[in-house]
């Protein structure tokens, strides 16, 4: 059986490969699709200790994350079509009228 | 197998706010006159305060909503720091819904996409002969959001597990991303919504990484009972050192939320672009429930260790120094109320970073008054604005107190309270946060705060010397002399600025039961 550290450690990259890719990518689309994996690189650690802790507690809270995710999907999507629809650009950099 | 009971009474405000949004967003498609779907909402933003209210006179019979007797399984606690930041969501939600009622119309309307092709289409075909653009207006979308988001603030601000805590973040963060959004015309509402939400969802990850590790570590996810198990010696976990990171990850997450220097980069924006009867909401509601929540996690994870407590000393003089001077220098002015509400984050957090009985008191009392006054001072805004922008720059309230002495004044007291001059809420507020952080032998921070509150008085002063001392500037003087459309503010956003300052007043001179309460909200919590 595979320890449950690996599954820790392997979350903990995939968290953080998320982090980087919100960090240092520009287009909204991929900023988004980071997010969506520091998610799920939660999802796998609470799949992971609802089988160490053998209770369902874990896969309840994977299912719930889920559920937000999804909800998230809609209204990013949606949040991203106003913009492009203005400004035809799924660059970050070029949405700037507010600063200061 | 049991079926998990379900204790009504402590739940019953979501459910009113809930059935409330449904019932407008059903009546939305019959009703054409939109103002009445605002009353609805009103009623229900009331009828949950009463709920509220109901629930504290029975909170010795019912402590628990879901899950069986006292202890794991407690998914939210009506206890009196739940109900008492539920109340003050409550009165942000009504206030910002009456300040809506008569200017949704300002920034819910917009041209059906599509019929403005056809316009410009009927010239290559003049036999098609294009319809004049249709107006949808989507106030019931507005007020049903807005509804749902308090409903989701007052889910956090009594929510009892790790969770709760993050399922309650979620409803009312994706309701806030599509307000923030809703003036589709203005290409500055869709960016701000567009960065309030992808810093939030980034947040959000950080959240319930936190929510995560900290499982890892206690085995558990209910606030009860981790503080049991983090007990020495109550049961083996091997995981026990991810506890401090996971902690460390939700404190990320908070400071996203509550907008905390240095995780505050999208605040100004979503402030400043949003339409401001959402920033008024917004700005103090966020606070409520997340401050309340916070306090909590505070008390189960951390048990209010020193270390913990000054990383919240640092991030409070982070927030406070650069929410101020950053503010200093903003033209606009609901930009300058962005940054400020950033640097009273901070002075909320000192009341937390004491962790001591009178700092966290002191944070609940600052919280109330914050309601009051921030809102009144959005709303002012909102009063001055005209019905086709969605800002206010510094020269527009030049002389205002010429034009509308009565508007003026009542900004005036709001600016005096955020200053923090006595006897109004804003002053007793820092004071109880900063004795609070004397007494927990944290007089530096105290120190810091004050430097700070009187480098705020700058700017909030300054408001007020524009309003009274200053000339109309010269495209607001052909407005007073009636040459172009006047900028009355409507009833209902007076009503509002008048309930602002008489809420902020009334805390100020009659302090008794508020202190009361908070004393007794406080008093069940677990603190140093």
């Amino acid at each position: 059986m595979v320890p449950i550290s690996y599954y820790l450690i392997l979350s903990a990259i995939l968290f953080t490969v998320g982090v980087v890719g919100v960090l240092i990518r520009r287009n909204v689309l991929i900023i988004f699709m980071s997010v969506e994996m520091m998610l799920n690189a939660v999802n796998l650690t609470f799949a992971a200790l609802a089988l160490h802790f053998l209770s369902l507690n874990g896969q309840i809270f994977v299912l719930m994350a889920m559920v937000v995710a999804a909800a998230e999907v809609a209204v990013g999507l949606a949040i991203v079509m106003t913009v492009v629809r203005h400004k035809d650009t799924t660059n970050i950099e070029d949405v700037n009228l507010l600063k200061g | 197998m049991t079926f998990p009971t379900l204790n009504f009474p402590v739940i019953a405000p979501q459910i009113v706010l809930v059935a409330a949004a449904l019932i407008i967003l059903l009546a939305d498609l019959m009703v054409a006159n939109k103002r009445i779907l605002g009353w609805i909402s009103l009623i229900a933003v009331i009828g949950a305060l009463a709920a509220v209210f109901v629930c504290r006179s029975d909170s010795a019979a019912f402590p628990l909503a879901l899950g069986g007797p006292s202890g794991p399984g407690t998914m939210a606690l009506a206890d009196g720091l739940g109900l008492f930041a539920s109340a003050a969501v409550l009165i942000a939600a009504g206030l910002a819904i009456l300040l809506a009622i008569e200017r949704v119309g300002d920034f819910s309307r917009f041209e059906k996409p599509g019929s403005e092709k056809k316009q410009a289409r009927s010239g290559d075909h003049p036999i098609a002969e294009a319809p004049g653009p249709q107006v949808t207006d989507r106030a019931g979308a507005y007020y049903a959001l807005l509804l749902l988001a308090t409903a989701g603030m007052t889910a956090m601000a009594t929510a009892s597990d790790l969770m709760t805590i993050f399922i309650a973040l979620e409803i009312f963060s994706l309701a806030l991303y599509i307000l923030v959004g809703f003036n589709r015309r203005d290409l500055r509402s869709g960016e701000a919504a567009l960065k309030y939400f992808l810093l939030g969802a980034f947040a959000s990850g950080f959240f319930l990484y936190g929510i995560a590790l900290i499982y890892a570590a206690t085995g558990t996810t209910s606030l009860e009972a981790i503080l049991h198990n983090i007990q020495p010696m109550s049961i083996s976990l091997p995981f026990r050192p991810l506890l401090p990171v996971g902690m460390g990850l939700l404190l990320v997450g908070f400071g996203f939320k509550l907008a905390l220097v240095p995780f505050h980069m999208w605040t100004p924006d979503a402030y400043q672009g949003a339409p401001t009867p959402v920033t008024a909401f917004m700005s103090v509601a966020t606070k409520a429930a997340a401050f309340a929540a916070l306090i909590r996690v505070l008390a189960a994870v951390a048990s209010y260790d020193r270390p913990w407590l000054l990383a919240l000393a640092a991030l409070a003089v982070l927030t406070m120094t650069l929410g101020n001077l950053a503010a200093l220098r903003q033209t606009s002015l609901k930009r300058m109320l962005a940054y400020s509400s950033i640097a009273h984050a901070g002075y909320l957090l000192i009341g937390l970073a004491a962790g001591n009985q009178l700092g966290v008191e002191g944070a609940l009392y600052y919280l109330l008054a914050y309601t009051f006054m921030n809102l009144g001072a959005f709303a002012v805004l909102l009063a001055v604005q005209r019905r086709d922008e969605n800002d206010v720059t510094g020269d527009r309230i030049l002389g205002l107190a010429g034009r509308q002495p009565l508007l003026a004044a009542l900004m005036a007291v709001l600016m005096f309270s955020l200053a923090g001059i006595p006897p109004l809420a804003g002053f007793f507020g820092k004071l109880y946060v900063f004795s609070g952080a004397v007494e927990a032998g944290l007089a530096w921070l105290a120190i810091v705060g004050v430097l700070n509150s009187a480098l705020g008085a700058y700017y909030y002063l300054r408001v007020t010397i524009l309003m009274f001392m200053a000339e109309p500037a010269e495209s607001d003087q052909e407005i007073s002399s009636g040459k172009v459309e006047t900028l009355q503010p409507g009833w209902a956003v007076m009503t509002t600025v008048v309930l602002a300052v008489l809420g902020t007043i009334v805390l100020g001179l009659w302090q008794w039961p508020w202190t009361q309460t908070i004393a007794q909200a406080v008093s069940t919590l677990a603190l140093r």
